[in-house]
């Protein structure tokens, strides 16, 4: 596992120029020009269909971009466990034979042919890894008798046994009950801030990592706006990636973007 | 004891020796690749195969050519093409079924040839309902090779395939060849289902495939102490219901063997069962 090296916050480590997608002959992102720094935690937020998780693709490399490039910093590629991955949905069947501790040791070697000949070594970066994520109570339990909160918390830690540079997380937060959002923005935050790991996270509302969110990457209309919440939440900007006139309200810290009535999905918790 | 000294002695019968090795090897590697079966989701296509399979063996019947040749042939083509037609679960079980009414269609003129031509009913019933008994000794040597053949695949394979089969996007993202994974797999699979309709019967191989995987993941927390445990039932299954069926010729009133495919079938049945009610209690005491 990495050490507590200091995140360099200056250090560019995943540089996305002009990146244009098209899926099915619909444009999903248009010059998209994003450039993470290592160690600093960016959400990802936009209407249904504004392209978050295909970006999250792109980077993966699962997707080609039809014009633009994604480059890495010294020559990483992705793959590999460069980049750690957390899927949109997982959700085991209850029946599956699989502890806490066998789901985290794949993020080790889950890509190498034949069985693990396990060893002490590897029991004791997987007991690491499930101690970070203050996952250790459960190691031993099946995977699918498990809260969503938990297998959140286990996969992070089977993203961050790689060791990656990069961390994303696609809808982290969705399902989850408030108090487990709390805990898995917490953990999002620490891997950021304290291990240094560049995170992206797509989120429908914001608001539950208004407070450890470095920057915000709104999409919508297939454009991306990329700052502060601050910088980025404001009609003017987002009224711009919409086409659209949009309303920013700000109600007891939390932050409310309304569109116009026709435009549809709009509505969210920004 | 009694069980041990009965099986030896049937060991002096030459059909039944064979019987009892080659439903043991097919029971080991129908339980390891039943175990991935179950995890993947795959249960209608390991069923398919075996249904596919017939149209070969009743080909191979035909054409006076071994069925296990003919049920392999035809079973990996309808293999690769579901895994080809078909990437995610729903898009694999259409594909699945599109494959499954063609060859099942084509099984249908075949079979009936057989019995059109040949005036012989033994040909369809021992495709469909399996033949032990009769399994010439030659056949050994080639489900021996192609039993090795899908262990080691499976061997090979397990940790991409344990990782793709939990989540292919984060497989993918760490470097496995999800593609190749799951093509590789189905060669596995659809040698387990073959073999096994060679001892069950191309509609009763599921049986083999999937039960004493299905009654193994009850029992067990670790998908290696599963695979163990589901190559061990099914082949509890077959030699108890080979002894079974053997027994069954001194049986009042008809004094004729019953088939073995149905004792396998309902010892998987009960050993699924016994699974069930020990999961429950251990929850309820849980």
């Amino acid at each position: 596992m990495k050490g507590l090296e200091l995140p360099r916050a200056d250090q560019t480590i995943l540089d996305l120029e002009g990146v244009r997608v098209e899926l099915g002959g619909k444009v999903v992102l248009r010059d998209i020009d994003v450039a993470l720094r290592r160690g600093e935690l960016v959400g990802v937020i936009g209407p249904n269909g504004a392209g978050k998780s295909t970006l999250l693709k792109v980077i993966l490399g699962f997707i080609r971009p039809s014009a633009g490039a994604v480059r890495f910093a010294q020559g990483q590629r992705a793959g590999r466990g460069a980049i750690g991955y957390v899927p949109q949905s997982f959700s085991p069947d209850p029946d599956l034979p699989l502890r806490a501790r066998d789901l985290v040791a794949l993020g080790i070697d889950g890509d190498r042919w034949g069985f693990s000949l396990g060893g002490a070594r590897r029991r004791a970066a997987v007991d690491e890894a499930l101690a970070w994520v203050d996952a250790l109570s459960y190691a031993e339990q099946p995977v699918g008798r498990l809260s969503g909160g938990e297998l959140q918390r286990l996969l992070v830690a089977q993203a961050l046994i790689a060791e990656p540079d990069t961390l994303l997380l696609d809808e982290p937060l969705a399902n989850l009950d408030l108090r487990s959002q709390d805990e898995i923005v917490g953990l999002v935050g620490r891997v950021a801030h304290e291990r240094g790991v560049t995170v992206m996270l797509v989120t429908h509302d914001m608001n539950p990592i208004l407070g450890v969110m470095d920057r915000l990457l709104y999409l919508a209309g297939g454009r991306a706006a990329l700052g502060t919440p601050d910088e980025v939440v404001r009609a003017e900007v987002l009224g711009a990636l919409y086409g659209h006139h949009v309303d920013v309200l700000r109600v007891h810290g939390r932050i409310l973007v309304v569109g116009a009535a026709e435009v549809e999905s709009l509505t969210c918790e920004a | 004891m009694a069980l041990l000294t009965l099986v030896r002695d049937l060991l002096q019968t030459p059909a039944v020796a064979t019987a009892l090795w080659i439903g043991s090897i097919v029971a080991v590697v129908s339980g390891c690749a039943g175990v991935f079966t179950v995890v993947r989701g795959q249960s209608f296509a390991g069923h398919a195969l075996g249904d596919v399979g017939s149209t070969g063996a009743a080909a191979a019947y035909l054409t006076a050519v071994q069925p296990l040749y003919g049920f392999l042939g035809i079973g990996l083509l309808g293999g690769l093409a579901i895994d080809r037609l078909g990437n995610r679960a729903r898009e694999r079980d259409v594909a699945t079924g599109i494959v499954l009414s063609l060859t099942m269609g084509l099984s249908a003129l075949l079979l009936f040839l057989i019995t059109e031509q040949t005036s012989a009913t033994g040909g369809p019933l021992s495709i469909l309902f399996g033949s032990i008994f009769t399994v010439a000794p030659a056949v050994t040597l080639p489900v021996e090779l192609f039993s090795l053949l899908a262990l080691g695949l499976l061997a090979v394979l397990y940790r991409p395939l344990v990782f793709a089969s939990l989540s292919p996007e984060t497989a993918r993202a760490r470097g496995v060849r999800v593609g190749l994974v799951g093509t590789l797999f189905m060669v596995a699979l659809v040698i387990a289902v073959e073999e096994s309709s060679l001892v069950a019967g191309a509609l009763l191989s599921t049986a083999l495939l999937i039960g004493p995987a299905a009654a193994a993941v009850n029992w067990t927390r670790q998908i290696g102490h599963t695979l163990a445990l589901s190559a061990f039932l099914g082949v509890a299954a077959v030699v108890l219901g080979i002894v079974l069926s053997y027994e069954s010729y001194f049986w009042p009133p008809l004094h004729r063997g019953w088939p073995v495919s149905f004792f396998i079938v309902m010892l998987v049945l009960v050993e699924y069962i016994a699974s069930r009610l020990w999961r429950r209690r251990r929850e309820a005491t849980a």
